[in-house]
């Protein structure tokens, strides 16, 4: 029962990892940028929706309904000016860039807010649980978050596979140039991919804060575990990155079992052994062409 | 004017749609095109050739927005659009059949052509026209374009190019890495785009081809035009002149593929 428990527990933890990473996936698969400010944003919008949300009456529980429309439009606007120009040098200045901004959103948190822990109180909610049996409870928050990171990537890849958007996202992350000369703008998918990227964060970045308390420096080590989920599952597969958290989560659970100092050890052994095994991911592809 | 230029485009006016005055690109320190004047109008087609290296490929990415002139003028219709970019050049009505296809390798042919058909203009192609000219692909349209062969691809490049209504059509070196009963096959449908009334710019290395289609012909050597004419009224000598330098001083080794 007690093996039931972890994987259960890792599972659920596992899938907040996929939410957190399919953004970073997807910036990578179409934009080639490494997002190393990923990670901060996330944390950018738990603070968000503490400090600003409650400007507009709104309970914490509902931030998402401000803070996910505002990321996307705070995405596709980084990405038109800032990282636009980044990319049109070269990729080591988009790496720099984005490590840039991690460093001045961390200290700009931290100058502001002060390094105290926050988290975003959603009342009596986040305590209700479901009782499957004697020895296993699950919080009804953490199912939550499973749901919602299994819709967001079961819609983005709907949206991916079956919209013209969608079809010219893909056809630019191939081949930028031909897609221009298909007539289409890539500047303006770049924002629509970075939209999308920046909104799932923000949505991931509250689930974190409300199951758990977070710092200005907080998002280092959620990019690491993003990261990991990337490229266990592949690079540029959405599903990929979907089992690549999951299964992520469950090792760290696997680790934690036998001694809970080796919680994130267990993670890095298993993203070492795929890395290993199967450079390319899980469901990655070889590169060809 | 020749009598081919008359039998194709009847009834289409006479003022170019798309004029290049005095072109120049330069790759870095090299200059791979040199003052290159060239026009196209509607229904009719033009072959640039030249052997490898001669500007040929860069004239046309110039063209279509790919790389910035150093001096000269592009205009299509009467406006000046050497500012213009990539995307918006198609939606004026020019678009190219890239050298090397440049498929959307994770796409499926049908998805490929639909990405061309997106910010297509007012026009007689369209997904279904391409099904008719190209018969086989309708039952081929779910599959990757990885799984087709080189003929195969090429024509689904073209259709995509097609789709988005171009009044000026751009191929690039369309017979690279193909057997020649697939170039012919190939070059069977341009005369079938041109009666649409579509400009054709081509870009070939085969000769033959390219003489066998063409309304006109602008040899390049160089970065420089070496010789402009109607392909009836040219000596194949005079173009083997053209192609490789008079004097053949250039150290070219092979004759043209004629």
């Amino acid at each position: 029962m007690i093996w039931v428990n972890t994987v259960i527990e890792g599972v659920l933890v596992g899938s907040f990892y996929a939410l957190f990473a399919c953004g970073l996936s997807l910036m990578f698969g179409v934009m080639k940028i490494i997002n190393l400010a990923h990670g901060d944003m996330a944390v950018v919008a738990g603070y968000t929706a503490i400090f600003l949300v409650p400007k507009f009456h709104v309970a914490p529980v509902w931030s998402f309904v401000v803070v996910v429309p505002l990321f996307a439009l705070v995405g596709y606007i980084v990405q038109r000016t800032l990282l636009q120009k980044a990319i049109d040098r070269d990729p080591f200045t988009t790496l720099l860039v984005t490590f840039g901004l991690s460093v001045i959103i961390e200290n700009l948190l931290l100058e502001i807010y002060t390094a105290n822990g926050q988290s975003i109180d959603i009342g009596i909610l986040i305590s209700k649980s479901w009782q499957v049996s004697s020895t296993l409870t699950i919080s009804y928050f953490s199912l939550v978050v499973l749901a919602v990171a299994v819709a967001v990537l079961l819609s983005l890849q709907l949206f991916l596979s079956h919209t013209g958007t969608g079809r010219q996202i893909r056809a630019v992350s191939d081949d930028r140039e031909a897609a221009q000369l298909c007539g289409t703008n890539y500047r303006h998918i770049f924002g629509i991919a970075s939209a999308i990227a920046f909104a799932t964060v923000a949505l991931a970045g509250i689930a974190y804060g409300i199951s758990t308390e977070f710092f200005p420096s907080s998002g280092g080590g959620n990019l690491l575990f993003a990261f990991e989920a990337v490229v266990i599952g592949g690079i540029g597969s959405l599903w990929g990155t979907l089992i690549g958290g999951v299964l992520l989560g469950v090792s760290q659970q696997l680790g934690a079992h036998f001694s809970p100092a080796y919680q994130v050890l267990g993670g890095n052994i298993f993203f070492l052994a795929v890395l290993a095994v199967r450079p390319q991911g899980l469901f990655g592809k070889r590169t060809e062409m | 004017m020749s009598d081919i230029v008359s039998m194709v485009s009847y009834e289409h006016p006479r003022s170019p749609l798309l004029e290049v005055v005095d072109l120049t690109v330069h790759h870095g320190q090299l200059c791979a095109v040199d003052q290159v004047s060239l026009s196209v109008k509607a229904g009719e087609v033009l072959a640039v050739i030249g052997a490898n290296g001669a500007g040929k490929s860069t004239l046309l990415r110039t063209i279509a927005g790919l790389h910035r002139p150093t001096s000269g003028s592009i205009s299509f219709e009467g406006d000046d659009i050497s500012k213009l970019a990539t995307h918006r050049r198609v939606r004026r009505g020019i678009s190219l059949v890239p050298e090397g296809r440049r498929l959307f390798a994770s796409l499926t042919v049908e998805e490929n052509i639909k990405v061309g058909a997106q910010s297509a203009g007012p026009g007689p192609f369209n997904l279904k026209a391409m099904y008719e000219l190209f018969a086989w692909m309708p039952e081929r349209r779910n599959q990757k374009v990885g799984q087709l062969s080189g003929g195969e691809q090429q024509a689904v490049a073209i259709a995509r190019a097609l789709v988005a209504n171009p009044k000026v059509l751009l191929i690039d070196e369309v017979s690279l890495g193909l057997a020649p009963i697939v170039i012919e096959r190939i070059y069977e449908f341009i005369p079938r785009i041109v009666a649409q009334g579509v400009g054709v710019l081509l870009v070939e290395q085969d000769v033959t081809q390219a003489l066998a289609v063409a309304t006109r012909v602008h040899c390049l050597l160089e970065g420089k035009t070496s010789l402009v004419g109607v392909p009836t009224e040219l000596s194949p000598a005079a173009i083997e002149a053209a192609y490789f330098g008079s004097d053949m001083a250039h150290g070219a080794v092979d004759g043209p593929t004629t």
